[in-house]
């Protein structure tokens, strides 16, 4: 598990290089993507598998798909989309499919020393985590709610674009 | 007892600090405002790691409690922060962080 929890991290470290250093949004997002999964192992591999499922379910599945619905509409390689059929090359996947691969190897290792020694190491289960979220956190969980409300409500606000923001440029296209 | 079944403690928070100092980098690097996010959630997620290598290295359940409030932020935070970059993109036709300096008053 030692081994397990070292290349999650290294991977994780070399996605976040190649996040920062990405020239296109949608290549950045997916090692983004690459990066949580390999975190999700990480908390795993320390005991953490109800932290590993939610940063898979919620980080990788849900948050992640607002960022690529954000990079769809904005469409902001349109200068360099040219470029992008250049890059488009079977040699591009490599790197990706070499960190994703790890990644599988990784979680297949891990699963199968799990079956035949079990984790030599104390699990903190969801059953306690539950406990304590909803024991000694009760007034987080509500500030957590009100935070959401929050958010839901701005971005409700915000994402819709007004007519006084729209018209002005529609009509001068007409005229 | 600072090992955590072989793995040690240090060398996993030495890895959230070298994943924040990244997200940092790129968040100052970086001018596109969705990179910044990016570059953000990086940085959330290292707090989080360390978050559940404290939680490992003590036994306790808080660290994933923890680990939930921040999902439950960053969810907010990404909620707001992406429908901004929309509306600067319908106004602006940009999301170039540095040409929304309008508001110098």
């Amino acid at each position: 598990m030692t081994a397990v929890c070292y290349a999650g991290c290294a991977v994780a470290l070399v996605c976040a290089l190649l996040v920062v250093t990405a020239r296109n949004a949608m290549h950045a997002l997916l090692y983004l993507i690459l990066m949580l999964l390999a975190l999700a192992l990480v908390f795993f591999t320390l005991g953490a598998p109800f932290a590993a499922v939610l940063q898979v379910v919620i980080y990788a599945g849900a948050i992640m798909v607002l960022f690529v619905f954000v990079v769809m509409m904005l469409n902001v390689a349109e200068p360099g989309q040219r470029r992008e059929r250049l890059w488009l090359t079977s040699a591009v996947g490599i790197i990706p499919l070499g960190l994703a691969a790890t990644l599988l190897a990784l979680t297949i290792f891990a699963l199968s020393s799990l079956w035949s020694e079990g984790l030599a190491m104390s699990v903190v289960g969801p059953k306690e985590v539950g406990v304590s979220l909803y024991r000694d956190y009760v007034l987080g969980i509500e500030i957590a709610s009100l935070l959401l409300l929050a958010g839901l409500i701005a971005a409700f606000h915000l994402a819709p674009v007004p007519r006084s923001e729209v018209e002005p440029a529609e009509e001068s296209d007409h005229e | 007892m600072s090992e955590i079944a072989g793995v040690s403690a240090g060398g996993v928070l030495s890895v959230a600090a070298a994943l924040f100092i990244i997200g940092m980098v790129g968040i100052m690097v970086r001018r596109d405002l969705l990179y910044v996010l990016m570059s953000l959630e990086i940085m959330i997620n290292a707090a989080a790691l360390a978050f559940v290598v404290a939680a490992a290295r003590w036994r306790q359940p808080d660290g994933q409690v923890m680990v939930i409030f921040i999902l439950v932020a960053a969810a907010a935070e990404v909620g707001v922060g992406l429908s901004l970059v929309l509306r600067l993109y319908h106004r602006f036709a940009t999301v170039d962080g540095d040409r929304i300096s309008s508001l110098k008053g």
